[in-house]
């Protein structure tokens, strides 16, 4: 029983249960407050994860509460180490939010003085944001199936309203669109989680006592499709990836990040561990109809990408590219794909997030998300341009960038993958390696279009980043190049429990993923 | 000389609750004769809350000297089991609350009998000065009196004298709203004229099942069933006309069709009251006839009822959609959850203990339902435009900016009805459906598999459903308000105490179902005396 993980999930709900409470007026106090406790939570998370062991057990940091007895649900929590970066990868992200949604719901004015959303409720945007936090940390912290579930639907509710009520025009669509898909997914993963538990007759949900208790092939693919239509929905794959753009182009920069970054991640993360440890057999059955989708969602997102007029729904679309190279990984069958997509998460996490919020700033100056109405930033805000530059580097995997080292990992991996014969496999490597030409396409033609050529006129009046925004952007733009040259530290921690997984599949296990980390 | 006619044996004790709240509609009755006018509210308001608490004060004496008690009381009249006192115990809770929203101020009419507009109308208002009707109580008493009696019925004449006894004052209170008295009246008439036929209609299927088994007895029935005898399409014409009366309570389809209707139309609290106590009442007696009087019948009407159930949650949730009234998309909403529940009546298959699992989904699902919307009736009270409640739903455009927190509080009890996780709504959907599954697993039920199907149209409805709630959420917190939005009346203390009881359930047991899974469990653990 280790107080790590419910202390962790807990500093942020009574944060934001403080920053509710405060009186009227006091926008500029539950800001700080905010910041102070997603601070808090990431060096707690930082002193937690130092005591992470990657050679020990699989799970660590465990504690187990009976919750509701009478369903045999506990509240049990542990973490593996993909389930650790990703929560690292939360807590870094959530004071980079906080800090550049600092005046978004404010009213936010554009360089010349239009006001472009409108003043809204400043402590119900920040209290929502914590408690996202808790919900976060607790979906990939869950070891109870039946936790994850409810935090994996509960999780949409804050981001529901922070897109709602936050975001741009088409925000009540954008809000509806998101919630209904990922509800109607999740109704489907529901379903399959009372399977299981009927089914395995083991009465408890907890994961590690799951693990090869369903042995029926037909059974197994029943269920393993309720896991997977949720997480494809989540991840998102393609075709059921139409609500993101929508979702992500309409939420306020930082919430974007968060759903990008964060809550996508749980699909590709639910696949890698409920997906092919529950339910081995039926992943394998269905690799090639999954891979298929996943190389027709790299490379159709990246085409779709190149046509996007709006900054965000462009990084949407890409995102849709790089999750589908991350499917792809988890399905590969290969320890060095898959270590590679774990990482993949982390590493589009911070580079997508970098991206997101370069764009959210070059928004609030204009008040436009259209590539057409920027020009030349670089002349006039040149700091901004070089983030803007270096994130969109990241997104397009540039070698010694964070990115690059997963997506190679995952190309590589899929390409020497053993499984269903070595052809076919191979030939998805190799079709989705075209995405990183198409990537360079949509990358750097938005580059090209708002930060290089003549100045635009309205483009003028505009200032450099401040120091809250260079705070925003410099901490990641540093992960992304550290990570990008020394990405050990992170595969140390991925690679047992990503290997424990692929044992639990009967994938055997050694590649070039060990040697790969010198990279 | 004829033979000595032995005095029945009543256990009074044991039937002590439902004498109490009687008793007090009798008294009330008495009251209205004979007090004055001036006194009369200030006199029923105090009697009407103290037998209810006092009849939940003996049920729970009841249940803590832990002597539930195992054979039917009354000559076998009436069954006061665990889930009786459980479902008594919530209808108990549920009625004292919705008396707090009745009492509150003029939802009712001073004079039902007038011509709505007429002179009469106004005068009787003028002379009322605003206390409203007071018989309001006694017949809210006496239909409380007769949902606790049509569960706990024992034999079907019993449960059919329930039927009225709870009916015939709620068709009463459904005419009696203040504003928009034709629509009330409309309501009224629809409801007295469909539920008449429905009673009919129980009571015809009484009389053939007594034609087949020679008893109306319900465990004498079953026993009927197990020996068989030559008349089966008398046994068959009865189960099915039963069936029509007792469907038609709960609003399944397709018997919903005044459900809506009566929903929209009758005073809003006595909305909240139908909504919560009469739906509570006639699951339970659907459950005890089903399960205890047609309990051999199961390969006969669980297809039967597969079909209802899974059209009760398709037509609740989809016709939902195109409401534009707040009222009728509760009561569509409430069509649905009856849907649901019929999904956990199905769960019937196998052993005792199989069986107490899903008794106990239902009966937490019908707590925990009948809280939240209470608690969502209480809201539609508060918004207010000049001729009544703000019903329309473009009128509740922008409530959220309004005023946040009854706007926040209405939209936590939507994410309630749709079962989210962390509100009480989720726990019940869950309950159901796992309670379903499992029945579908146990080996030899012949349409075990038909149960995951049932589930999976449930969920797709569930899917819908959310819609429709999520709606009203974009409504009121990511639309404008409008310029001549409605007011937000100041709730009266009885009003906050329901908004407050009910939201306090809906987050606490979201939070730790546990604390009503471990009473419902409990009270399951017995089943029904058979």
């Amino acid at each position: 029983m280790s107080p790590w993980l419910p202390i962790l999930m807990a500093v942020p709900v009574v944060g934001a249960i403080v920053v509710a409470l405060l009186p009227k007026g006091s926008d500029k106090l539950a800001k700080q407050v905010t910041l102070l406790v997603s601070l808090a939570v990431l060096v707690l998370t930082g002193v937690m994860a130092a005591g992470f062991d990657p050679k020990g057990d699989r799970f660590q940091f465990t504690a187990a509460y009976d919750w509701i007895p009478s369903f045999g649900v506990k509240f049990g929590v542990g973490v593996d180490g993909v389930a650790l970066v990703l929560i690292a990868l939360s807590a870094v992200l959530v004071p980079i939010v906080v800090l550049a949604s600092w005046h978004d719901a404010d009213g936010v004015r554009t360089a010349d003085g239009t006001l472009i959303t409108p003043k809204r409720s400043v402590k119900t945007y920040f209290s929502l944001l914590l408690v996202l936090e808790t919900m976060m940390i607790g979906v990939f912290a869950a070891t109870d199936i039946f936790l994850f579930y409810v935090f994996f639907e509960a999780m949409l509710i804050p981001m529901y309203f922070m897109i709602g009520s936050y975001g741009g025009a088409q925000r009540s669509y954008a809000a509806v669109k998101f919630l209904l898909y990922s509800l109607f997914g999740g109704l489907l993963m529901l379903v399959a989680v009372i399977g299981l538990y009927f089914v395995a007759g083991k009465s408890t949900f907890m994961f590690p006592q799951l693990v090869g208790a369903i042995q029926d092939p037909t059974t197994q693919k029943w269920l393993f499709g309720g896991f997977f239509i949720a997480f494809a929905i989540k991840a998102p794959l393609w075709p059921v990836h139409t609500w993101l753009p929508d979702a992500a182009a309409q939420a306020p920069a930082g919430a974007a990040v968060l759903l990008v970054g964060v809550l996508d991640k749980v699909g590709t993360f639910g696949m890698l561990r409920f997906c092919l440890e529950l339910f081995p057999d039926a992943a394998k059955a269905f690799t090639m109809p999954i891979v298929v989708l996943a190389v027709i969602s790299i490379i159709y997102g990246a085409i779709v990408a190149i046509g996007q007029t709006d900054m965000k729904r462009l990084i949407a679309y890409t995102s849709i590219s790089h999750f589908g190279f991350i499917v792809l990984g988890v399905f590969a069958m290969s320890s060095t794909a898959s270590s590679g997509a774990a990482l993949y998460m982390v590493n589009h996490g911070f580079a997508t997030g970098a991206l997101f919020l370069a764009a959210g700033f070059l928004i609030a100056r204009r008040g436009s998300p259209f590539i057409g109405d920027y020009g030349g930033v670089q002349s006039v805000a040149p700091v901004l341009a070089g983030f803007f530059l270096v994130a969109g580097l990241a997104g397009l995997s540039l070698p010694g960038l964070s990115s690059f080292v997963s997506e190679f990992m995952v190309m590589i991996g899929t390409y020497q993958s053993e499984a269903h014969g070595s052809g076919a496999l191979t030939a998805a490597a190799v079709i989705s390696a075209l995405a990183v030409i198409l990537a360079a396409v949509y990358i750097l033609w938005m580059v090209q279009r708002t930060i290089n050529g003549p100045t635009a006129e309205p483009v003028k009046a505009f200032k450099d980043l401040n120091a809250r925004e260079i705070w925003v952007l410099a901490p990641l733009v540093a992960l992304i190049i550290g990570f990008g040259f020394f990405p050990k530290p992170l595969l140390d921690v991925i690679n047992p429990s990503v290997h424990q997984t692929l044992t639990n599949v009967k994938v055997p296990v050694s590649t070039i993923a060990e040697k790969g980390t010198g990279q | 000389m004829n033979p000595a006619i032995d005095a029945p044996t009543i256990e009074y004790g044991t039937l002590a609750p439902l004498l109490v709240v009687f008793g007090a509609a009798i008294i009330g009755v008495l009251v209205e004769a004979f007090a004055p006018r001036y006194l009369r509210k200030s006199v029923h308001v105090p009697l009407t809350l103290l037998s209810l608490a006092g009849a939940f004060a003996l049920v729970l004496v009841q249940v803590l000297r832990g002597q539930v008690p195992t054979a039917p009381s009354a000559m076998g009249a009436v069954a006061v089991d665990g889930p009786s006192l459980f479902i008594w115990g919530v209808i108990l809770v549920l009625s004292f609350v919705c008396v707090l929203l009745i009492n509150d101020e003029g939802h009712f009419v001073a004079s039902a009998a007038a011509v709505p507009g007429s002179a009469d109308e106004e005068e009787a208002e003028a002379a009322d000065s605003g206390s409203g009707h007071t018989e309001v109580y006694p017949l809210v008493l006496f239909a409380v009196g007769g949902m606790l009696l049509f569960p706990a019925a024992h034999d079907l004449l019993m449960m059919f004298v329930a039927l009225e006894v709870m009916s015939l004052p709620l068709y009463l209170l459904c005419g009696l709203a203040r504003r928009r008295r034709l629509l009330s009246q409309e309501a009224s008439m629809k409801y007295f004229l469909l539920g008449a036929f429905s009673s009919a209609f129980f009571l015809y299927g009484t009389a053939m099942i007594y034609g087949y088994a020679g008893t109306v007895s319900l465990p004498g029935i079953n026993q009927a069933l197990s020996a068989g005898s030559g008349l089966e399409p008398l046994l068959m014409i009865g189960f099915a006309l039963l069936g029509v009366g007792l469907l038609f309570k709960i609003g399944a389809a397709p018997f919903q069709a005044w459900k809506p209707d009566v929903y929209q139309g009758a005073p809003t609290p006595i909305t909240a009251l139908m909504a919560s106590g009469t739906l509570i009442a006639a699951v339970g007696a659907v459950l005890r006839v089903f399960w205890v009087g047609l309990g051999n019948l199961d390969w006969n009407w669980r297809p039967v009822i597969w079909v209802v159930a899974a059209l009760t949650m398709i037509v609740g949730s989809v016709l939902a959609i195109t409401q534009t009234e707040i009222k009728r998309m509760l009561a569509y909403s409430s069509i649905a959850h009856a849907g649901f529940l019929l999904v956990g009546v199905m769960a019937t298959f196998g052993t005792a203990q199989q069986n107490a699992v899903s008794l106990k989904a239902i009966l937490f699902y019908l707590a925990v339902y009948g809280f939240t919307t209470v608690g969502a009736f209480a809201i539609v009270t508060l918004v207010r435009d000049p001729g009544g409640e703000a019903g329309h739903l473009s009128r509740w455009a922008g409530l959220g900016k309004r005023a946040p927190l009854l706007a926040g509080t209405f939209a936590f009890f939507l994410l309630a009805f749709a079962g989210i996780p962390l509100t009480s709504g989720f726990f019940g959907k869950y309950a159901v459906f796992a309670a379903a599954l499992d029945s579908g697993t146990q080996a030899g039920d012949p349409i075990g598999g038909w149960m995951a199907g049932l589930v999976v149209v449930g969920v797709i409805a569930s899917a819908v459903a959310a819609f429709f709630y999520v709606r009203v959420i974009v409504l009121m917190f990511f639309s404008e308000p409008a310029a001549d939005g409605p007011a937000i009346a100041v709730p009266s203390m009885g009003t906050v105490a329901v908004i407050a009881v009910s939201l306090l359930v809906t987050v606490g047991v979201g939070l730790y179902p546990e604390s009503v899974l471990g009473i419902a469990n409990d009270a399951a653990r017995s089943l029904f005396i058979r």
